[in-house]
């Protein structure tokens, strides 16, 4: 089967969700609220407890993030998510993808901007 | 309750007792499942299964007709679903992939937190958590291998490779909380993603954070470029004062007044004050520094004698 095309005629991103798990610095409700608006989506997406403790690890799972295409992560800082991948031994491919933060971004902001990357408009229902 | 061991396919992966640091052993990916011969979650339920999963420190994917996730690979696969009957549909699992099914229909969160985590016993997989993961990340973009890390930090977190080149070494190390290390970094080229502020915290490094790092506290020269001699040196004058002076009190205001000081200007948490190495630990890293940088030199000096041994094009009259 194909994947779900957008009104704008885009395929789906791609999406990594962090929960940040082992720190309060992301804002609990910009958390929820964007983890509640992709549940409730036609999104599928990959979601990890916490970036950071997979790059001490070294995880394969950052692999099969990295390495698996053009991939939207919803975290934090660009600079730290970026570096973190390459501190895991898994840099992130230099163009493509995008990362969206949610210590500086709004959820309402990054759920729109994932109906704009080709999500289905659900993912903004409240 | 219902796990269902089919399609299980064990292939001798190195997937058992994973999770250390480093360890670069696979965890448990948990997969909602809501495809063919299951009844898909209501939003609200799979929204708090997720969120339930991910506090627990678990990996979580959403699978939805069509859409992409990322792809299969060795990693140990729990399937949750609805499923009919709760029997486990018929699974295509990838090569060398462990699978296991679950079914959730009746299981309140606390259960199913506990089924997970005896399949994350079956499989032999670690359970998540058990350790805050703070550690110093490096902007290679902005590093410039000065090694003002290295010389600082006391607790061995940083090291180098074989090129000589900074990297964290030992993560675990770290001290919860302190960010000394990126606030001694001239380039600030040292992040602690969970830093309250920037640009320690990743954001992006401004003129004016440029500005305020240039006044930090550059440990090397303020101690006279060698840190241990200059300590010793410290430590025998601060000898011979008290022998002369013989007020230990003043000192000892002047001591913890410094250290006040350094705590509040690098914003050092208490603890980890109180945890510093001794002057033996100190001093037993230095040599072993000092031995390790002998050896790169000797290494180093062996591979240009074997160069200048190598006829070159010279030589052979070329």
């Amino acid at each position: 089967m194909s994947a779900p095309v957008s009104a704008a005629g885009r395929r789906p991103p791609r999406v990594l969700y962090c929960n940040c798990t082992y720190a309060k610095v992301v804002p609990p409700e910009v958390k929820s609220e964007v983890l509640a608006g992709l549940c409730r989506s036609e999104l599928a997406f990959d979601s990890v407890a916490d970036l950071c403790e997979l790059s001490a690890r070294q995880d394969p799972a950052l692999r099969r993030i990295a390495e698996g295409g053009e991939v939207t992560i919803v975290a934090c800082y660009p600079r730290a998510v970026r570096w973190l991948f390459h501190a895991g031994r898994t840099p992130l491919p230099e163009q493509g993808g995008e990362i969206l933060n949610m210590r500086e971004q709004g959820s309402e902001e990054i759920l729109s901007r994932l109906v704009q990357l080709g999500g289905t408009n659900q993912a903004t229902d409240r | 309750m219902t796990v269902v061991p089919t399609a299980r396919q064990r292939t001798g992966k190195a997937g058992t007792g994973g999770g250390s640091r480093g360890s670069a052993e696979p965890g448990l990916r948990i997969v909602l499942y809501e495809g063919a011969e299951s009844t898909p979650l209501e939003p609200e339920r799979r929204l708090r299964i997720v969120a339930g999963l991910l506090e627990a420190g678990y990996q979580v994917t959403r699978v939805v007709a069509g859409g992409e996730v990322a792809p299969a690979d060795q990693s140990p696969v729990l399937a949750l679903g609805q499923f009919d009957r709760g029997r486990a549909p018929t699974a295509a699992s990838a090569q060398g992939t462990q699978l296991r099914f679950l079914d959730v229909a009746d299981l309140e969160p606390e259960q199913l937190l506990a089924a997970v985590a005896g399949v994350c016993e079956e499989l032999e997989v670690s359970e998540p958590g058990g350790w805050t993961p703070w550690f110093p990340v490096i902007d290679y973009e902005r590093c410039t291998n000065c090694m003002q890390c290295l010389s600082f930090c006391l607790f061995d977190v940083y090291g180098v490779d074989d090129d000589s080149k900074i990297q964290v070494q030992n993560q675990s190390n770290c001290k919860t909380n302190c960010p000394a290390c990126s606030r001694v970094c001239p380039e600030a080229a040292i992040m602690f993603p969970k830093y309250k502020s920037g640009p320690i915290n990743g954001d992006v490094v401004r003129e004016e954070d440029l500005d305020r790092e240039s006044m930090k506290v550059d440990i090397s020269s303020l101690l006279g470029g060698d840190i241990y001699s200059a300590l010793r040196n410290r430590q025998r004058e601060a000898r011979e004062r008290f022998s002369t002076e013989r007020d230990e009190s003043r000192a000892l205001l002047e001591r913890k007044r410094c250290l006040a000081k350094l705590q509040k200007d690098l914003d050092i948490p208490s603890e980890v004050l109180m945890s510093l190495p001794s002057a033996g630990d100190i001093e037993e890293r230095a040599r072993r520094a000092r031995e390790k940088r002998k050896q790169r030199l000797e290494r180093s000096k062996s591979v240009q004698d074997q160069r200048r041994i190598a006829p070159s094009e010279d030589d052979w009259g070329i």
